[in-house]
């Protein structure tokens, strides 16, 4: 139980709304979950629920067998956790080299620096002092993936990494991917394109309406089984 | 989901409280109304000061608590009233109760370049332009010399002489108060029970009701700013006429006109009709037991508002409404299951 | 030349607007707040001055060694404790808040320091100047502009070239994403508040040098502060020395025409910009 996340029972809140009502999911370090479902059913705020944005009303979140429940963002990064945020949610105001260098502020030591990122994607590097909203979608998802891996987490949460990007650029997206998770890193992927999700993921979790519809290996439904969970029939 | 049968719950406007509590208003009123047959001129007078109160706090709340208008500046319109019936009874000759709708009247007019002026700033940034305007005025009545300058006027006694004798005067004048009060009450909260209001309040809750309600907003509040300069002109005109005087720093002034009002309002509950009443009874109760004590009592009143907005800030009304589902002027519809117990 | 030197007294005035306008400008770009009570903590500021003064002795320049930290301190502490709890989206909070601190800051003074008018004394530095061109400088608005200069030239450093500044202009993007890079934003807040009231104990103390003081100044130097930042434009502190430049230009002229103007004609020239240019002369660009 100590290693990896372990996500009990927990329900939250998107404002007024209940969003969880009571998710449970466990993943061991170096794997990759894919969790999946439809618009609303609450992927992104237990992706939130985990780093720390919303603060569960009950139920348990313990990460390297430390209870962080209700623990704030601000401390969860320095925990070795970090967010790709569905839409990016670039800084505007800082260069891509500052929003890179942000996202390494908390100092955790590991295989990432701005050196070894612009090794990964050398396009970041040429653009390095113009302001990141000024790139494109991809490019713009490149800084918003090393600005989470500056902090040399050991999870990442990757929410609607292709969301608003063209086919080709997402496939280079997603060909980098073993290469960023294949460092011993977890990761949880939200992403519409379940084929693609499941493709990359040794374990999936399927949400409706903010409870697990159907979890396991990918390999262990039919595609028909997964489907129905996905749309909560 | 749960279901509901049509015949399960009825809807309606007032409660019981709200009914016994406009019944009771009525025969207050009434009683009021008698009140220079009954009553000693010092009874008057902080009668009316009271109502004056009411008035701008009902007023204020009007912009603050429903569009979203936080002014600071609310004494310019004061001022101006003031000023306006002023000049009206010096120079035209004009009866200074008559004056007082005029005074309103040319203040809305005004108010009209006033509003696309400072309608230009956003948020906070309105509220310091309004201020801003406030103290134009300010230094422009300080520059009419023939209104005195800076040190202001008096009613000259052949214009008093208009409103009668001294029990005529005091009657008329505190009638008049009486007026405003209800009056700006009545306005307001017809004005939120109408579809405007209902719109209004839907804005303020929610962000997503102000489109599908198909009402257009923003010239909503601007007319609403211009009816309220108006008004709030109108009772500065009969502050004027309750002093006999007017003078730049006091008819202007944004402690007596506008820190104290918001302090009512505050302290009351924004954003609720009945907490600019409650909130204008806690400040003359407050104000009798302490105002002998002069800054300690801003000091105190400062701080209390502080502390309501951190902790209620719904206010005193706010907080016993949610506490106790109170409502004595009710703008909203209401749904009663007869089945639960509480309501 | 009488128009010149009127002009170029303007500038120099305009100076100490900006100081006022500075941290103003700073707290709303972080973290979109107006502080009613920012004119009310200049003169504060200016008391505070006064009393260490009269404590240590020091010239009052000299004395911004104390006053800075202390008020940098009080912004601190004042941004956690109170100011923080403000902030949630919602206009009403903080605008009413800082409001029932002005009036708190007013008559807490009041009650201190009495109505009296005070004024701290320079010596020498206040009388003075040097002629150029025909044009008598004072040395006290000269090096008051020069203040604001250096100050607006500092801020505009450490905003984009600190990791500060960085946290500031992240956190005034994104609030919570922020977070995830380990910013508390509480803290960030706090730090914006302590870095404004540092300036503003600067501008209050160069205002107590210039002229009188007394506990209700306030709320006139939150106006010219105010209104340099949205002559100058919202969100540019550059912007800021524009604005205070020229009301005090506009103040100047008027002054020259009939005393009773000198505020009077701030005020215009502000509406006229509102009037003709409502989001300021030079407004930022992404804004």
């Amino acid at each position: 139980m100590s290693e990896g996340l372990h996500v009990q029972d927990i329900e939250s809140f998107y404002g007024d709304f209940k969003a969880l009502h009571g998710v449970s999911l466990s993943l061991e370090p170096g794997r990759v979950l894919a969790l999946i479902g439809a618009n609303g059913a609450g992927k992104s705020t237990l992706l939130k629920s985990i780093c720390g944005l919303v603060s569960p009303k009950a139920g348990r979140v313990t990460w390297k067998g430390r209870d962080i429940t209700g623990l704030p963002g601000s401390q969860t990064v320095a925990l070795g956790i970090a967010l790709v945020p569905e839409g990016r949610r670039l800084f505007k105001s800082l260069s891509v080299e500052e929003n890179l260098i942000l996202g390494g502020q908390v100092g955790r030591k590991g295989p990432w620096s701005l050196k070894t990122l612009y090794d990964l994607f050398p396009i970041l590097n040429e653009k390095r002092s113009q302001p990141a909203t000024s790139l494109s979608g991809g490019q713009q998802q490149m800084v918003a993936i090393g600005r989470a891996l500056m902090s040399n987490p050991d999870l990442v949460l990757f929410d609607e990494l292709s969301l608003g990007l063209a086919p080709i650029v997402i496939k280079d997206i997603y060909a980098q991917l073993p290469k960023i998770t294949g460092q011993g890193m977890s990761a949880i992927l939200v992403e519409q394109d379940v084929t693609r999700a499941l493709g990359s993921a040794s374990q999936f979790l399927c949400l409706a309406e903010g409870r697990v519809s159907l979890a396991g290996r990918p390999g262990d439904h039919s595609r028909d089984a997964i489907s129905a969970a996905y749309f909560g029939t | 989901m749960t279901q509901f049968t049509l015949s399960s719950f009825s809807i309606s406007r007032s409660t019981t409280a709200s009914r016994i509590a406009g019944a009771i208003a009525l025969i207050l009123l009434a009683i009021l109304a008698a009140a220079p047959w009954w009553a000693s001129s010092a009874f008057l007078h902080l009668a009316g000061e009271f109502a004056v109160y009411l008035a701008l706090a009902t007023l204020w709340n009007l912009l603050a608590g429903y569009t979203g208008l936080v002014s600071v500046g609310q004494q310019a319109y004061v001022g101006l009233g003031g000023y306006l019936t002023f000049s009206l009874a010096l120079f035209l000759g004009v009866n200074p109760l008559l004056a007082i709708p005029l005074a309103g009247l040319a203040a809305a007019l005004i108010a009209i370049p006033v509003a696309s002026l400072v309608f230009r700033l956003q948020g906070a940034y309105f509220a310091i332009g309004s201020w801003v305007i406030a103290e134009v005025f300010r230094l422009i009545a300080a520059q009419a010399t023939a209104l005195g300058g800076g040190s202001g006027i008096s009613l000259p006694a052949a214009v008093t002489k208009q409103l009668g004798a001294k029990w005529l005067r005091e009657a008329s004048i505190f009638w008049l108060a009486l007026a405003l009060g209800a009056g700006c009450l009545a306005f307001v909260y017809l004005l939120l029970r109408s579809r405007i209001g209902l719109a209004l309040t839907a804005i303020r809750d929610s962000e997503v009701a102000s489109t599908s309600l198909g009402i257009r907003i923003g010239s909503v509040k601007h007319v609403l700013y211009i009816l309220v300069a108006g008004l709030t002109a109108m009772i500065g005109a009969l502050i004027s006429l309750q002093k006999l005087r007017v003078s730049p720093d006091a008819a202007f002034s944004v402690n007596d006109w506008t820190a104290f009002v918001i302090f009512i309002v505050v302290i009351g509950g924004i954003g609720t009709i009945e907490g600019p009443i409650i909130g204008t009874v806690v400040y003359f109760l407050l104000r009798e037991f302490l105002a002998d004590y002069g800054t300690i009592y801003l000091l105190l009143l400062g701080t209390l508002a502080i502390v309501i907005m951190l902790a209620a800030p719904k206010g005193l009304w706010g907080y016993a409404a949610e506490r106790f589902g109170w409502s004595l002027f009710p703008v909203g519809y209401r749904i009663t299951f007869p089945d639960s117990g509480k309501d | 030349m009488d128009i010149l030197n009127t002009i170029l007294q303007g500038v120099l005035v305009g100076g100490l607007y900006a100081l006022f306008a500075a941290g103003l400008s700073l707290i709303f770009g972080v973290m979109r707040l107006v502080n009613i009570a920012h004119g009310d903590l200049i003169v504060l500021a200016a008391y505070i001055a006064m009393e260490v003064i009269k404590l240590t002795g020091l010239p009052p320049l000299a004395a911004l060694v104390f006053v800075v930290p202390v008020m940098a301190a009080f912004g601190y502490a004042l941004q956690r404790g109170i100011l923080n709890r403000t902030l949630g989206g919602d206009l009403l909070p903080p605008l009413l808040v800082s409001f029932g601190l002005s009036v708190i800051l007013q008559n807490g003074l009041l009650a201190v320091f009495t109505a009296d008018s005070r004024k701290l004394d320079a010596g020498a530095l206040e009388t003075a100047s040097a002629t150029i061109g025909g044009i008598s400088i004072g040395l006290l608005p000269a090096l008051m502009f020069a203040t604001a200069v250096a100050v607006i030239a500092g801020l505009q450093y450490l905003f984009y070239n600190t990791a500060l500044g960085r946290a500031f202009r992240a956190t005034s993007d994104d609030a919570e994403i922020a977070e995830l890079m380990g910013l508390d934003r509480r803290k960030v807040y706090a730090w914006a508040m302590a870095l404004c009231l540092g300036v503003v104990a600067i501008a209050g103390v160069f205002l107590a040098i210039r002229s009188n003081f007394d506990p209700f100044m306030g709320p006139g130097r939150l106006i010219f502060g105010f209104e340099a930042v949205i002559i100058g434009g919202l969100g540019n502190l550059w912007g800021t020395l524009a604005g205070g430049v020229i009301l005090g230009v506009a103040q100047g002229i008027g002054a020259s025409i009939d005393p009773g103007w000198q505020i009077l004609a701030g005020h215009v020239a502000f509406l006229l910009i509102l009037a003709l240019k409502p989001r300021g002369l030079f407004p930022r660009m992404d804004g």
